[in-house]
């Protein structure tokens, strides 16, 4: 009875849209036009023209699109946040001060001011007379039209400092759990600081790593923020799945079509979750 | 320490330090200088002037005052109390692995969100007749917020003994009554905590609003900041510097209030 409401939200708003999407990936209905009013069965024609693979490596098609978020989740997920995270929150374990606090705070405020706001932050910055190149050029370093010419650079660079907080403080609860005899004995026994992070710091994390991964990966696949910083372009350079299927969707309206995206975007996600899954029961296994 | 390792240590430091700091140098000075350009420099006369046409304008401080107050209130409310709810009445249940089925959840909700979703969402509220209409927008994401809130809630919920319910069970209490005269007041920190949390998201996502709203005077903020650019669609970006300085500060204001109430714990770190 507890749980009715919040079963009807999930029914509603998760489940429905989760199999609506399959129906839908199926027909050629649009908002206007002929799909609109005349919806049809069509198979997997939206499938066919998805998958077709004489063009779909073609800027603006599902295989470029792909590429490209690959890319941004193993550039500013993987290597970037959780890297970051790590670093920071070993760099910063068992100590305390106004460094910490500094630092700790600015990343916790990346990530929790609106998406719009960072957005536009990020444009003046990466300007070409923004304060990037204003910074650069004080180290006598030559500036760039950073969101011009190295546009997927400047997106993975944002993701990485917009979400990087998230995995600081789940590796920085995580290292507080250790106890810190182990490392003093390490101490004792003469170990440097790589051969404790590899030896102690590591092995006890790999639960809660494997744990960050997954959830960073499924948000950096689906993220919609750097369309504010480059709406998909120069020429779509930027053009992630997420912003892919926007387009289809909701600014041609082609439902089916987007749908029919929609479905490939939750089976990649599905995999991925599936794949982390198998790899924390084996470890548990073994 | 040996003083090479101290060398790399402070160099390190320092450049995530700069990594962190120089994207958010930009609104220090911008929403005070009156010609405000995207580079970076210190005002020679700071003035008000930005926030002052900010502010003269209607459609901008409605956004800003009205319908993202309705947008994350109305979202807070409805998401924390089914939350709360969903939470209690999972960890008094004799449902096997009820753990896992949060994990589930979240993991079903971190899958059919966002890219996803947009499309049936769309279509779902249109069905509805909700497009145009906030409470379209509060349910939707009410929808994708619940099973991370219910994840966070049960923390709480878990902490409080048993015994008491007990006690207001022998003494006749119905359910229901328990609920409100028992736990509900023993999880207010929960209850803070999550709604806090939910109202910082709600204030802050652009999606959502930005595909089911169509007229001008039910934006929220995070949508009206298109308001703020020429008909040629470039930016002025004095007034969006402002603005944005005016929509962001009560999001950092409730961070550094449940920072000190509570302090900063990590609730299962869950945000989307």
């Amino acid at each position: 009875m507890f749980i009715l409401p919040a079963l009807i939200f999930v029914a509603v708003f998760l489940i429905y849209p989760f199999f609506s999407i399959f129906a839908m990936s199926f027909t050629n209905q649009t908002l206007v036009g002929a799909g609109a009013a005349n919806t049809q069965f069509i198979g997997l024609d939206n499938y066919a023209e998805l998958f077709n693979f004489d063009r779909w490596m073609r800027r603006g098609e599902l295989g470029y699109s792909l590429l490209l978020t690959a890319q941004f989740v193993i550039g500013s997920a993987l290597i970037g946040q959780a890297g970051l995270g790590m670093l920071l929150a070993t760099l910063f374990h068992n100590r305390k001060g106004l460094l910490r606090e500094t630092i700790f705070t600015i990343a916790i405020a990346a990530w929790l001011i609106p998406d719009v706001v960072v957005a536009f932050g990020w444009f003046a910055y990466l300007a070409p007379d923004g304060t990037l190149n204003a910074f650069l050029n004080t180290l006598g370093i030559q500036g760039q039209d950073w969101l011009f010419d190295y546009p997927m650079i400047s997106i993975i660079a944002f993701n990485t400092w917009r979400g990087t907080a998230f995995s600081m403080l789940l590796f920085s609860s995580a290292l507080g759990s250790i106890p810190p005899s182990q490392l003093e004995t390490a101490d004792v026994i003469g170990a440097n600081a790589w051969q404790k992070f590899r030896d102690i710091l590591l092995p006890q994390l790999s639960r809660y790593i494997l744990t960050d991964l997954l959830l960073i990966t499924l948000w950096t696949f689906n993220t919609f923020t750097p369309f504010l910083l480059t709406g998909g372009g120069p020429t779509f350079q930027t053009d992630l799945i997420s912003i892919y299927t926007y387009r289809t969707g909701l600014q041609f309206f082609q439902f089916g079509k987007g749908s029919a995206i929609a479905v490939v975007v939750m089976i990649i996600n599905l995999l991925l979750a599936g794949v982390y899954l198998t790899l924390s029961q084996s470890r548990r296994r073994a | 320490m040996k003083p090479l390792t101290r060398l790399l240590l402070i160099i390190v430091v320092t450049a995530l330090g700069l990594f962190f700091v120089l994207p958010l140098l930009w609104y220090v000075f911008a929403p005070f200088n009156e010609h405000a350009r995207l580079s970076v420099s210190i005002p020679e006369t700071p003035s008000l002037a930005n926030f002052a046409e900010v502010f003269s304008d209607e459609m901008a401080m409605r956004g800003l005052l009205i319908n993202s107050p309705i947008i994350g209130i109305g979202t807070m409310v409805i998401a924390t109390v089914s939350a709360a709810l969903a939470a209690y009445g999972l960890s008094r249940s004799n449902l096997p692995g009820r753990q896992l089925w949060t994990y589930v959840l979240i993991l079903f909700s971190s899958v059919v969100t966002g890219t996803a979703s947009m499309v049936p969402i769309f279509r779902l509220v249109y069905d509805l007749g909700l497009i145009n209409s906030h409470v379209g927008v509060i349910l939707s994401m009410t929808g994708g917020l619940i099973p991370s809130a219910i994840f966070i809630m049960q923390d709480f919920v878990e902490g409080v003994p048993r015994s008491y319910e007990e006690a207001a069970m022998v003494a006749g209490a119905s359910p229901l009554q328990i609920f409100r005269d028992v736990t509900f007041p023993l999880i207010r920190p929960g209850l803070m905590v999550v709604g806090i949390w939910v109202l910082i998201h709600a204030w802050g996502t652009f999606l959502t609003p930005f595909i089911l709203l169509r007229g001008i005077e039910k934006l929220p903020a995070s949508v009206m900041f298109y308001r703020f650019f020429d008909p040629e669609g470039s930016p002025r970006i004095t007034l969006i510097a402002a603005y944005a300085i005016i929509y962001t500060l009560p999001v950092l204001l409730l961070y550094l209030i449940i920072n000190w109430r509570y302090g900063f714990r990590f609730f299962g770190g869950i945000k989307q």
